[in-house]
C-alpha cells in the first residue's frame, strides 16, 4: 500500500514515514500536543482569575465565583479519574464520588477538629486555671458531637488533631476501600453492568452508613464550617479561596500531566485493550485483574484527593454528597465531554457543572412559552436528562467528538458499537459460552 | 524427548454433558501436531482447558521440564509460562494501531507498574518491524487495526503470537477464510515455527492438514480416538466410521 | 355464694359485718337515717363502717345513692334533714327520694349539698366497684373491668371475686376470671394462692400477664456491709463484672455510706476559688494544665483545711471492699418471685418462638415488596439484558397514577381497582415509548443503556416533581385493607401486606403463565436465545422486544400502586427501590424468575433478621445487607439460581 494513502498518524502533524513514525521515540509532549494546550489554557485561566480577584484589589470577579471555579476544577479532577477508569479501562464505576466524598470527610475531620479546638481554647482562655489536655478534648468532642447527642470522640477521630496523618488518610481510606472492594469484585470476574450495579450498591451502603448518627461522622449533619481554615481566621475568604483555586488548578494540571503520560504509553494501550477485549489480553499474559485493581484504586485515590480539595471550598460535607446519584453524575459529565480522551472529561465536568449551578442558582432567565413560563430551576434537570439521552444516542463521543471533526479525524465505522471487540470475537464468545 | 505439555485423564462436563471424557494428550517441545474431529468432539474445550479458561473436573495438565501443574495457574499466568493461543476469528485490538498491537504482544514484563514504566527498546523496535515485515504489514504499522481487512487481521494476530514468543502455540482453524496463496504461506510459517516450539493446529480442512505433514490426533466425543500420521488415522476404521465416513 | 361475698368483703375491709340474708335486707332509707349525721359530715377516718353498712343494705337504690354521693349530687333538705338525689333543674334541683320515686323540686337555698372530700369519695368509689361489676348493663360491667385492668389495686380483688358467679355473659365471665387471676397473683395475701395463680397462666402470651408478672421480679440495687436480713435477694453483684466500680461507688454515696468523690469540675472550681497571688495550693496556675499538678494542689488545700476532704482513690477502694452489693426484689416473698421468674422465662421462650414467626411474616412481606419491585426488572434486565435505571421512576409513575385516580374516584376500593390496570397501561406505554425511542438503538451497548436510561430517570423524576411538588401525596388504602391480622399479642401482620403478598404470588403465576403457556412467551424465549434464528423463523424481534419491555414496565407500574399504598408517594419513591431491585435480580440469578423469587426472599429475610438484631438502626441494617450481598456475589457470581445457556423463564 502506498504511503500516501495511509491516514495521518494521530500523534500530530508532520509525522515521519509511517513505519518509522509509529515506533519513533519522540518526546511525550510532542506526541501529545493536547497536554500543552491544556496546561497553557489552565495557566491562562489562573493568571486571569488571580489578576481580577478581590485579593488583588481589582475586584472584577467575586469571591463566590472564584470558589465556584475552584470547586469546578476539583470536579474536573474527579472526572479525569473517572475517564481513566471508565473511558480507558472500561470499568463504569458508580462509586468514584464516594471516594471523592471520603477524601472530603478525611480532610474535614482535621479542619473541623482544629477549628473547634481553636474555639474551645479561646473559650477556656478566660478561665484562671489553664485547661488540661483531657478538658480540651472533652470540650472539642462535646462541641462537635453535641448535635448527635454525644460528647465522646469516636475512635475514627483518633488522628483528627494531626494534619499530616489526616492527609495520609485522604489517600489511605479511599485507596483501601477501593483496593478491598476492587479485589473482591475483580477476583470473581464481575464485569460490565454487574460491576456498575455492585459499585452503586457499595456507594449506597456507604452513604446509608454515614447517615447514621453513630457512624462517628455526625450523621446527616455531616461536617461543617470547613471553609474556616484553622490558624488563618485573620486571613480573608477572598485570599483563601484564591489560594484554593490556584492549588486546585495546580493539582488538576499535575494530574492531567501524570495521567496523560500514563495512558500514552504501553500502560494505556493495555487498559484500552482490556476495555475492548479483556479475554484476549489475558491470553497475552497480562494480569487483567491486577491492571483493573491498579486503575480502580489509583483513580479512587485521585478522587479522594480531589474531594480533599473540594470540600474546604464547599464548606460543608454530608452523606448526601455520596449518594449513588452523585457518582452517576460524574459518569454523565465524562460521557457528555467525551470519554476516552482526558480533555473531554475536563470539558464535560466543567461545562455541565457550571451550567448546572447557573441554571439551578436561579440566575438563568425564565423561558416564556406563551401559556406558561419555563422556570429553569425546575426544568434544568429535565433538560439535562434529555441532553444526556441525546448525547448517548447521537454523539457517543460527546463534546470531544467535535475536536475530531475539526481535525478531520475519523475512526473506523464500528457499526454502532464504537468501542468493543470485533464482531467476530463476539460471535466466537457467544459460540463458546 | 520429554513432553512439553502432558494432559492426562482430563474430564469436564457442563450441566451433565461430558464435553471432555478422560482425555490424554502430550506434545514435545518442538513438534507440530494437528487435532481433528467432528463438531462437538471437544476441540475447543480442549484448548480452553490448556489455556486455563475452563477448569477440568478431574485429571492433570502438566507443563515443561519441571512439570508445573497448569491447573493452578490463571489464564494470564499460563500465557506467561509460554502458551499462546490463536482464535478462529481474528481478535486484535481494533481501536489501536498495528504497531501498538504488536508492542502489546511483545515479550516483556506484564505487570501494571512495568507497563507504566515501559519504554520500547531498540531491539524491541527492530523485532516489531521484523514481525510486521514477515506478515506483510510493515506499511500498515500506524493504521488502526480495525481498518485492516479480515486476512490482514489474521496475519496481525499471527504476528502478535510470534511476538509473544510462546513455547506452545494453539492455533484454531488458521486456514479459515484465507486465499490459496495465504494458506501456503501459513503452512510454511507453521512448519517453520514448529522447528523451535510446539504447535497444535486444530483444523477441519483435510487438505490443509495433509499439507502440514505431521502427526494427527483425532478427537471424538471428548476423548482421543486415534493418533498417528494422517495416512495411519485415515485408515483407522473407527475414524472412518465417526468422522471421515460422514463426509 | 353469699358467704364468699361476705368473706371477701371482710378480708378487704377488715371488719366483720353481720351476715344477712337477701330477704332480710333493710331499706336504704332506714340505713341512711341511722347514719344521717355521719353521712352529712363524713370524715375519712369514720365513714368506713357507714359506707359498709350502706353497701350491705341490699336495697337496689344503693348503687344510685352511692354514685350520687360520690358525684356530689346528694343533698339534705334543710327543713327536715331528709336525703335526696339531686338533678339540676331550672327551679333549683329536681329531687329523687331514696326509694327511687321523684319528690318534686326544691330551690337551691332549701337544700344543703353534700360535698364529701376526696378521701371519702375514694372509699365510696371502692365500695361502688362491686355494684358496677354486677350492674345489669353489660357496658357498665365492661367499663368497670376496663378500669380495674388499667389500674389494678388490691381493693378491687374482693369485689371482683364476688362478681364472678353472678355474671350471665360468658365472655365477660371469662374476662372476670382472668382478671381475678391477674389480681390474685399480684395482691392476694396468701402466697400459695399467688403462686397457684402464676403457675395457672403457664406460658400465656398475653401482654396483661407479662405486665402483671414483671413488677413481681423488679429489683433495686442495694449496698450493705452484710446480706440484708429478710430481704428477697435476687443476686449478689460482683464488682467489675456485674457493675463497674464507679457505679458501685455511686451507689454507696447515694445511700450515704461513703463521702462523694470529687468530680473534676468541682476540683477545678475549688482550685479556682482559692487562688492566692497566682498560685493555688502553692502551685503556680500555669502548671495546672496537668491533672497530677491539680491533684497535688487540691491535696495541699485539703491539708490546710480550706477545702472539704474528698475521697481519695484508697478510700474509695476501702469503701468498696467493705461493702457488698445486691439486687433485691421489691416483692418480699421469695417463692412468688421464683414462680414469677420461672413463668416469665416460660413466656419468654414462647414469645421468642412467636417473634421468630412474626419475623418470618415480616420478612415474607418485605420479600413480596422486593419481588414486586424487581419482577419488572427480572423481565427487562433478566430476560432482555437491558439495564433500565428508569425502572424506579416507572414504579413512581404507577404510584402517582393511583393518586390521580383517587382525586377523581372517591370510592377507595373502586379507585384501587381502576388504578391497577391504569397504572399498567400508563407505564406500559412509557416503557414501549422508551424502548422504541432510545433502548433499541443501544442493544449492543449495555453500559450506555444504563446511562441513557439514567438520563430518562432524572428527567421523569424532575417532571413528576414539577407536577406534583416535593411533598408526599396520599394514596389511601380502602378500609378493608387497613386492619391487621393478629394471631396473638406477638404475631400480627397488616392486611395490606397480606394483599401485597397475594399480588406477588399472582404476578409470579402470571409471569410463569406468560413465559410458558403463551405464544408471546415462546417468542420471547426464542428471541432471547438466538435473535437471528428467531427472526429467520418469522418472529419479529422488534415487536417482541417492545412488548417484553412494555410488560416489564407495566408490572413496575402495578408494583408502584401497591408500594404507594403503604409508603409515601413522592417523586423519589421508586429510586429508593432501584438498587435493592437490581440486587434482588443479581443475587437471585439473572434470567430466572425463580432466582428473582429466591433473591427477594433472601434479601427480605436478611434485612429483617439484621433489623431484629439491631432494632434501633434500620440504616445500619441496609448497610450490612448490601455488604453481605457484595460478599455473596463473591461466592456465587451468577446468583443463587445460575443459568448456563438455558432459556429464561424456565
Amino acid at each position: 500500500m502506498p504511503v500516501s494513502s495511509v491516514p495521518k498518524y494521530p500523534g500530530g502533524p508532520g509525522a515521519a514515514p509511517p513505519a518509522a513514525s509509529a515506533l519513533a521515540r519522540r518526546g511525550f509532549l510532542a506526541r501529545n500536543p493536547s497536554v500543552l494546550w491544556f496546561l497553557g489554557l489552565l495557566a491562562a485561566l489562573c493568571l486571569t482569575i488571580t489578576a481580577l480577584s478581590p485579593a488583588l484589589d481589582l475586584d472584577m470577579v467575586s469571591t463566590s465565583f472564584i470558589k465556584t471555579l475552584g470547586k469546578t476544577l476539583c470536579l474536573c479532577l474527579a472526572a479525569l479519574a473517572m475517564d481513566v477508569v471508565w473511558g480507558y479501562a472500561g470499568i463504569l464505576s458508580l462509586g468514584h464520588m464516594a471516594f471523592f466524598a471520603l477524601g472530603g470527610y478525611m480532610i474535614g475531620q482535621w479542619l473541623m477538629y482544629a477549628r473547634t479546638e481553636e474555639i474551645v481554647l479561646a473559650a477556656l482562655a478566660s478561665d484562671p486555671i489553664p485547661p488540661t489536655a483531657a478538658e480540651i478534648a472533652q470540650g472539642v468532642a462535646s462541641q462537635i458531637f453535641g448535635v448527635v447527642g454525644s460528647s465522646e470522640m469516636p475512635l475514627i477521630w483518633t488522628f483528627a488533631d494531626s494534619l499530616p496523618l489526616q492527609l495520609a488518610l485522604v489517600v489511605l481510606v479511599p485507596g483501601t476501600l477501593a483496593l478491598v472492594f476492587g479485589w473482591l469484585a475483580f477476583r470473581s470476574r464481575v464485569t460490565g453492568v454487574y460491576l456498575s450495579i455492585l459499585t452503586q450498591a457499595m456507594t449506597l451502603a456507604l452513604s446509608l452508613f454515614l447517615f447514621q448518627n453513630d457512624s462517628g461522622l455526625r450523621g446527616n449533619n455531616g461536617l461543617s464550617g470547613l471553609q474556616n481554615l484553622p490558624g488563618l481566621s485573620a486571613t480573608g475568604q477572598d485570599a483563601v479561596s484564591l489560594a484554593f483555586f490556584l492549588v486546585s488548578a495546580a493539582a488538576l494540571g499535575l494530574t492531567y500531566l501524570l495521567l496523560a503520560w500514563a495512558i500514552s504509553g504501553k500502560f494505556g494501550s493495555v487498559l484500552r485493550a482490556i476495555r475492548d477485549d479483556e479475554a484476549r489480553v489475558r491470553f497475552l499474559g497480562y494480569p487483567v485483574e491486577g491492571y483493573k485493581l491498579f486503575v480502580f484504586t489509583g483513580t479512587a485515590i485521585l478522587c479522594g484527593l480531589a474531594g480533599a480539595l473540594y470540600y474546604p471550598q464547599a464548606g460543608i460535607i454530608n452523606p448526601a454528597e455520596l449518594a449513588p446519584i452523585a457518582s452517576i453524575y460524574l459518569a454523565v459529565w465524562v460521557a457528555i465531554g467525551g470519554r476516552g480522551r482526558l480533555y473531554g472529561a475536563v470539558i464535560g465536568a466543567a461545562v455541565v457543572s457550571l451550567l448546572s449551578s447557573w441554571f439551578t442558582g436561579g440566575r438563568a432567565p425564565s423561558l416564556p412559552l406563551g401559556f406558561a413560563s419555563l422556570d429553569w430551576v425546575d426544568w434544568w434537570l429535565v433538560l439535562l436528562g434529555l441532553c444526556f439521552v441525546a448525547v448517548t444516542l447521537f454523539a457517543p463521543k460527546g463534546i470531544g467528538g467535535l475536536f475530531d471533526r475539526w481535525q478531520g479525524r475519523r475512526s473506523p465505522d464500528r457499526k454502532g458499537a464504537p468501542l468493543g471487540p470485533d464482531d467476530g470475537a463476539l460471535q466466537e464468545r457467544e459460540a463458546s459460552e | 524427548m520429554s513432553a512439553l505439555l502432558e494432559v492426562s485423564g482430563v474430564s469436564v462436563s457442563f450441566d451433565g454433558f461430558r464435553a471432555i471424557n478422560n482425555l490424554s494428550f502430550s506434545i514435545g517441545p518442538a513438534e507440530l501436531r494437528a487435532v481433528i474431529g467432528p463438531n462437538g468432539a471437544g476441540k475447543t474445550t480442549f484448548m480452553d482447558i490448556v489455556t486455563g479458561k475452563t477448569r477440568p473436573d478431574e485429571g492433570s495438565v502438566t507443563w515443561g521440564e519441571r512439570s508445573i501443574s497448569l491447573l493452578k495457574l490463571s489464564e494470564a499466568a499460563i500465557a506467561r509460562v509460554g502458551v499462546g493461543r490463536k482464535f478462529q476469528r481474528p481478535t486484535v485490538f481494533e481501536d489501536q494501531t498495528v504497531a501498538e498491537n504488536l508492542v502489546l504482544a511483545l515479550k516483556s514484563k506484564r505487570g501494571p507498574v512495568a507497563a507504566l514504566l515501559y519504554a520500547l527498546s531498540a531491539q524491541g523496535r527492530d523485532r516489531v518491524l521484523e514481525l510486521a515485515q514477515e506478515v506483510g504489514l510493515a506499511d500498515h504499522l500506524p493504521r488502526k487495526a480495525g481498518e485492516l481487512s479480515h486476512g490482514q487481521k489474521q496475519w496481525l494476530e499471527i504476528a502478535m503470537l510470534l511476538a509473544q514468543e510462546p513455547r506452545l502455540l494453539l492455533v484454531d482453524e488458521p486456514a479459515a477464510g484465507m486465499t490459496l496463496a495465504e494458506r501456503e504461506h501459513t503452512t510454511a510459517m507453521l512448519v517453520e515455527m514448529a522447528r523451535t516450539r510446539a504447535v497444535v493446529v486444530v483444523e477441519h480442512d483435510m487438505d490443509f492438514v495433509r499439507r502440514l505433514n505431521c502427526k494427527v490426533t483425532v478427537l471424538h466425543e471428548g476423548s482421543v480416538l486415534a493418533e498417528g500420521t494422517l495416512d495411519h488415522v485415515t485408515r483407522d476404521p473407527a475414524v472412518i466410521e465417526v468422522y471421515l465416513g460422514r463426509g | 355464694m353469699l358467704r364468699a361475698l361476705c368473706l371477701a368483703l371482710t378480708l378487704v375491709l377488715g371488719l366483720t359485718l353481720p351476715a344477712r340474708s337477701q330477704s332480710g335486707s333493710e331499706p336504704l332509707a332506714a340505713v341512711v337515717a341511722r347514719h344521717a349525721e355521719a353521712i352529712a359530715k363524713p370524715s375519712r377516718q369514720t365513714i368506713g363502717p357507714v359506707i359498709d353498712a350502706l353497701a350491705a343494705s341490699g336495697d337496689p337504690m344503693t348503687a344510685a345513692f352511692l354514685q350520687a354521693w360520690e358525684a356530689k349530687h346528694l343533698g339534705q333538705r334543710k327543713s327536715d334533714g331528709a336525703f335526696f338525689l339531686l338533678t339540676p333543674d331550672p327551679a333549683g334541683f329536681a329531687l329523687t327520694a331514696l326509694d327511687g320515686t321523684p319528690a318534686g323540686t326544691a330551690a337551691k337555698a332549701d337544700i344543703a349539698e353534700l360535698k364529701p372530700n376526696a378521701g371519702v369519695r375514694g372509699l365510696i368509689s371502692t365500695a361502688l366497684v362491686q355494684f358496677t361489676l354486677s350492674d345489669p348493663d353489660p357496658a357498665t360491667r365492661t367499663a368497670a373491668l376496663d378500669s380495674i385492668a388499667k389500674d389494678p389495686t388490691a381493693e378491687s380483688l374482693a369485689p371482683l371475686r364476688a362478681a364472678i358467679d353472678g355474671e350471665p355473659d360468658p365472655a365477660l365471665k371469662a374476662r372476670k376470671i382472668r382478671l381475678e387471676r391477674l389480681l390474685t397473683l399480684q395482691f392476694d395475701p396468701d402466697h400459695a394462692a399467688r403462686i397457684a395463680a402464676i403457675d395457672g397462666f403457664g406460658s400465656d402470651l398475653g401482654l396483661d400477664v407479662r405486665a402483671a408478672l414483671s413488677p413481681l421480679v423488679a429489683t433495686r440495687r442495694l449496698a450493705a456491709t452484710a446480706a440484708p436480713a429478710g430481704a428477697n435477694i435476687a443476686r449478689e453483684l460482683r464488682l467489675g463484672r456485674d457493675l463497674t466500680r464507679t457505679e458501685a461507688y455511686d451507689l454507696l454515696t447515694a445511700a450515704g455510706l461513703a463521702p462523694e468523690r470529687l468530680s473534676l469540675e468541682d476540683q477545678r472550681a475549688a482550685l479556682a476559688a482559692h487562688i492566692v497571688a497566682g498560685r493555688t495550693g502553692g502551685i503556680p496556675l500555669a502548671e495546672l494544665a496537668d491533672q497530677d499538678a491539680r491533684d497535688r494542689a487540691y491535696s495541699a488545700l485539703e491539708a490546710s483545711g480550706t477545702v472539704p476532704p474528698a475521697a481519695t482513690a484508697d478510700e474509695v477502694a476501702a469503701a468498696l471492699a467493705a461493702h457488698r452489693f445486691y439486687d433485691v426484689y421489691s416483692e418480699p416473698d421469695a417463692a412468688v418471685t421464683a414462680a414469677a421468674a420461672a413463668a416469665l422465662d416460660r413466656i419468654g421462650l414462647k414469645v421468642g418462638a412467636m417473634q421468630a414467626a412474626d419475623l418470618g411474616l415480616d420478612a415474607l412481606s418485605l420479600a413480596s415488596i422486593y419481588f414486586l419491585a424487581a419482577i419488572g426488572l427480572a423481565i427487562t434486565f433478566g430476560v432482555m439484558g437491558v439495564i433500565n435505571m428508569a425502572h424506579g421512576e416507572f414504579i413512581t409513575l404507577g404510584a402517582y397514577t393511583g393518586y390521580v385516580v383517587q382525586l377523581f374516584v372517591p370510592d377507595l376500593t373502586l379507585s384501587i381497582l381502576i388504578a391497577l390496570p391504569l397504572a399498567f397501561a400508563v407505564t406500559f406505554a412509557a416503557g414501549v415509548a422508551m424502548e422504541r425511542l432510545v433502548i433499541r438503538h443501544l442493544y449492543k451497548r449495555p453500559l450506555e443503556t444504563l446511562l441513557a436510561t439514567f438520563g430518562i430517570s432524572i428527567a421523569i423524576q424532575q417532571v413528576l416533581k414539577n407536577i406534583f411538588g416535593t411533598q408526599a401525596r396520599p394514596l389511601t388504602a380502602p378500609a378493608w385493607l387497613d386492619g391487621a391480622l393478629s394471631v396473638n399479642d406477638v404475631v400480627s401482620i397488616s392486611t395490606i401486606r397480606v394483599a401485597i403478598f397475594g399480588l406477588a404470588v399472582l404476578f409470579l403465576g402470571f409471569f410463569i403463565w406468560l413465559m410458558r403457556r403463551t405464544r408471546l412467551g415462546l417468542e420471547v424465549r426464542a428471541v432471547t436465545q438466538n435473535p437471528a434464528m428467531a427472526a429467520s423463523m418469522g418472529i419479529n424481534p422488534d415487536r417482541i422486544n417492545m412488548l417484553t419491555f412494555g410488560i416489564g414496565s407495566g408490572i413496575a407500574g402495578i408494583a408502584g400502586v401497591a408500594i404507594g399504598l403503604f409508603a409515601k408517594v413522592t417523586s423519589d419513591l421508586g429510586s429508593d427501590y432501584i438498587v435493592q431491585s437490581f440486587m434482588t435480580v443479581v443475587v437471585g440469578g439473572v434470567g430466572s424468575i425463580w432466582g428473582t423469587l429466591a433473591g427477594a426472599s433472601m434479601i427480605g429475610a436478611l434485612q429483617k433478621v439484621i433489623e431484629f438484631l439491631n432494632p434501633s438502626n434500620t440504616l445500619a441494617a441496609q448497610t450490612y445487607m448490601i455488604l453481605f450481598i457484595i460478599l455473596f456475589i463473591q461466592v456465587r457470581p451468577r446468583g443463587i439460581i445460575a443459568l448456563r445457556g438455558r432459556a429464561a423463564g424456565d
